[in-house]
């Protein structure tokens, strides 16, 4: 087996500190939109008693899922005896505490009473999913320290797999978790869905290997170290067939619903006459975050172009934003049916209708500045420790096939 | 919740702050105040373990109250406020957590933050 | 305790509203009364009571509005006004709202109906189910609350509830009512009026405002007890539960939807 070194990340002092200021900066506004919603109250955000969770909502989801997902590479190295994607193992698991770090934030922020974090930590409903994923977002980030102390730390390499499999279980629980958020919930006619878990698990993957594409390349480009070809293309594959599997998901919840009377106005909403969540749904999530990503990646020319390959990642994000958009503020959207049979022709509270939600500035800023604060303490991570590989170049990998 | 955290130094610049702010405020409640309690011969335990454990009765009346529908008792916050609001020359209740009111006065002077009355009333009713 | 500081406390709960027309009785004695000027609450509730409501669509009448009023009355919302700079199309969909009435055409028949929506405070309820600090409950006389000292705002309820019945506190509360504390970022819904129950009433304002409007579509009581008149009127009529599909047991029923 070849000898592999990391190195921290190199890049001059000007560049290195520039971009810690970007990020702060974005990470500032999201804060100052933080303290207006706090002050003032929520009124001031898109959301009402009829949509609950909004913007805020959609990126943290998003983040946290993505960030179970990331840690996939590593996983592939450890679990799979998938010898190539060792040296990727380490940048892998930061990304997927960065990311789920950013994504909390933005949910604790977006909480009625952040001041009173504490109660969530010292009052529990065990019955509660959110109770559930408290224990397993948390324990996920000390089982993913763990596991990257036996990566980097030389004596504790053998321990490796077995905390590694350990990792790989856990982040399958966490996804199940965060899937069950909404695939528990009766009283919706959009939810209710066990598919949700696996579900959730498939875009994990994708999310979390997009993100972990576009930092690896942007890491290695600004540093000037080598990412060869074989790894990149590997990688590249590897995203085509999350983005199709995740595509798939999608198709059978929507044919399992189709196929139910009771679904289809559900369905219709979203698939034909749903005003900007159709538009979401099939611009956003199915064109832009599945098709052309996929068109890209499996295209003989562009697929080998570095750029182009970017290009299918930042989309594939997008398109997730997109998904989540779709689920969870569409998913609020539609009308509870509480009367079957029954029109509701008035109402003092808006049943029967679809409730309105337009994203306000300090919501889009405050998911905005989580995905800044995950990458910028993932800039930092990889500058202060050994996170990256000297070199991905293709000889100066172990290329064996297995 | 009640938090409470007692930290010698701001107790000592408050102490300082507390000596020079009777000045500028003008009426002094706490030796010239006239709420139930000022005529009162004593509240619902001796007056030192109320400064020591007010915060665990009115939390215990709390969640009996709450969970438990028990509304008959002395313990509760209701009652507090009843009794320690003090009247402005105007003859209208003036908030417990007023600058220089009963509640406000000492949780200010031990910098404890007070979460009771973002929901609750600060007036008798 | 010194007999002086026994005094002073019986000094102290003459003084409290709720006592005002209650004689001194002594320690252990409970008086379980049902008279509206009955003594407050001395021993938690228990499950022989479980209160619940029937709801006669039939009865309840166009262009009235009185058990919403009366809610809004009972319950502070009525002195919760818009914050500054808001948009009253937005407010009106953040505002706090614990009950409203919705009028029901059937798509076959064309059949309508009107009935007012509540908290149908289920046996099962979902929004306990998912509270992740436990700060939403079921009392054990069956009344659906949320403990707002542990509520931390999530909306988790909210998202759960298939009867759309609960609020979300969106602004800053000037005037905070004393029967129904209200404050920025947690979550309410109806309470059955459970500051009456504790005091020994049993009857709701929506209730008591529909009779005085002489409709009475709205009957109160103990589903427990045999002899209530919500049990013997629910025995007598046919009714149904909104969602029963779901098996929660609310305890509120309907007639005539």
């Amino acid at each position: 087996m070849k000898k592999m070194h990391y190195r921290e990340w190199g890049i001059e002092s000007t560049r290195y500190w520039g971009l810690l200021a970007i990020l702060a900066g974005i990470i500032a506004v999201a804060g100052l939109a933080v303290l207006h919603m706090e002050h003032s109250g929520h009124w001031v955000t898109g959301m009402n008693n009829h949509v609950v969770w909004g913007t805020p909502h959609v990126f943290a989801v998003f983040l946290i899922v993505a960030a179970s997902g990331a840690l996939n590479i590593a996983s592939i190295g450890s679990v799979f005896n998938k010898k190539c994607y060792k040296p990727l193992a380490p940048l892998s698991g930061l990304l997927a505490i960065t990311l789920l770090v950013g994504g909390l934030l933005v949910l604790v922020l977006d909480l009625g009473r952040p001041d009173r974090l504490i109660v969530a930590m010292t009052h529990y409903n065990f019955k509660s999913i959110f109770a559930w994923n408290i224990y397993l977002y948390t324990g996920f980030m000390v089982i993913v320290v763990l596991y990257l102390w036996t990566m980097m730390e030389r004596k504790m390499n053998g321990y490796t797999k077995a905390a590694g499999t350990f990792a790989f279980v856990w982040r399958l629980a966490l996804t199940t978790g965060t899937g069950s958020i909404f695939g528990f919930i009766v009283a919706r006619q959009g939810y209710d869905a066990a598919i949700y878990a696996p579900l959730f698990i498939v875009m994990s993957f994708a999310f979390g290997l997009a993100f972990y594409l576009l930092v690896l390349g942007f890491a290695f480009d600004w540093d000037n170290r080598e990412l060869g070809d074989r790894i990149y293309m590997r990688l590249k594959n590897l995203l085509g067939l999350f983005v199709a599997a995740t595509l798939y998901f999608v198709i059978a919840y929507h044919l399992t619903n189709l196929y139910a009377t009771e679904n289809h106005e559900y369905e219709s909403f979203i698939l034909l006459n749903g005003g900007v969540y159709t538009m979401m749904f099939w611009v956003g999530q199915v064109f832009i975050g599945s098709l052309i990503p996929m068109g890209i990646l499996y295209h003989p020319a562009l697929g080998k172009s570095r750029g182009a390959v970017n290009a299918a990642a930042i989309l594939v994000i997008l398109g997730g934003l997109a998904a989540m958009y779709v689920i969870i503020i569409g998913g609020q959207a539609f009308p509870m049916a509480m009367f079957p049979g029954k029109e509701v022709i008035e109402s003092g509270f808006f049943d029967g209708t679809v409730a309105s939600y337009s994203p306000s500035l300090p919501e889009v800023a405050l998911g905005i500045g989580g995905i800044a604060a995950a990458l910028l303490m993932t800039a930092i991570g990889i500058r202060m420790l050994r996170f990256l590989p000297e070199s991905l170049a293709d000889d100066k990998m172990d290329n064996r096939q297995d | 919740m009640l938090k409470s955290c007692y930290t010698s130094k701001l107790a000592a610049v408050l102490v300082l702050l507390m000596i020079a702010l009777p000045a500028i405020a003008g009426k002094n409640w706490r030796s010239e105040g006239n709420s139930k309690a000022t005529k009162a011969e004593a509240c619902v335990a001796p007056v030192p373990e109320m400064r020591r454990n007010h915060m665990e009765m009115i939390q215990h009346q709390r969640d009996l109250t709450v969970h438990q529908g028990i509304r008959k008792t002395d313990n509760s916050l209701h009652g507090c406020i009843d009794c320690h609001a003090n009247i402005d020359d105007a003859g209208k209740h003036i908030p417990v957590n007023a600058p220089g009111q009963f509640c406000s006065g000492c949780h200010n002077y031990v910098a404890a933050s007070l979460d009771c009355f973002s929901c609750h009333a600060t007036v008798p009713k | 305790m010194t007999e002086k500081t026994n005094l002073a406390r019986r000094n102290f709960l003459s003084k409290l509203p709720v006592a005002a027309a209650t004689a001194t009785i002594a320690p252990g004695v409970v008086l379980q009364s049902t008279s509206a000027n009955a003594e407050p609450r001395s021993e938690a509730v228990t499950s022989k009571v479980r209160w619940g409501m029937l709801v006669n669509a039939n009865k309840c009448a166009d262009d009235c509005s009185a058990c919403v009023d009366a809610c809004d009355k009972e319950n502070g919302m009525d002195i919760h006004s818009m914050p500054e700079g808001a948009d009253a199309e937005n407010w009106d969909q953040q505002k706090p709202r614990w009950i409203r009435t919705v009028k029901l055409k059937d798509i076959q028949t064309g059949h309508v109906s009107k009935l007012p929506m509540m908290c149908q405070h289920c046996e099962h309820p979902p929004c306990e189910d998912v509270c992740p600090t436990g700060a939403s409950f079921r009392r054990a006389d069956g009344v659906v609350l949320v403990d707002r000292h542990t509520c931390i705002g999530c909306r988790y309820c909210m998202m759960a509830c298939p009867y759309k019945a609960r609020s979300f506190i969106h602004e800053n509360v000037d005037i905070k009512p004393t029967l129904a504390p209200r404050g920025k970022g947690c979550v309410e819904s109806c309470t059955f009026c459970v500051h009456r129950l504790d005091n020994g009433q049993t009857t709701t304002a929506c209730q008591d405002a529909c009779a005085n409007e002489g409709h009475h579509a709205i009957v109160f009581g103990d589903l427990n007890d045999p002899q209530s008149k919500v049990a013997k009127a629910l025995k007598k009529y046919p009714s149904q539960q909104v969602r029963d599909d779901l098996k929660l047991n609310p305890g509120v029923y309907y007639s005539g939807i």
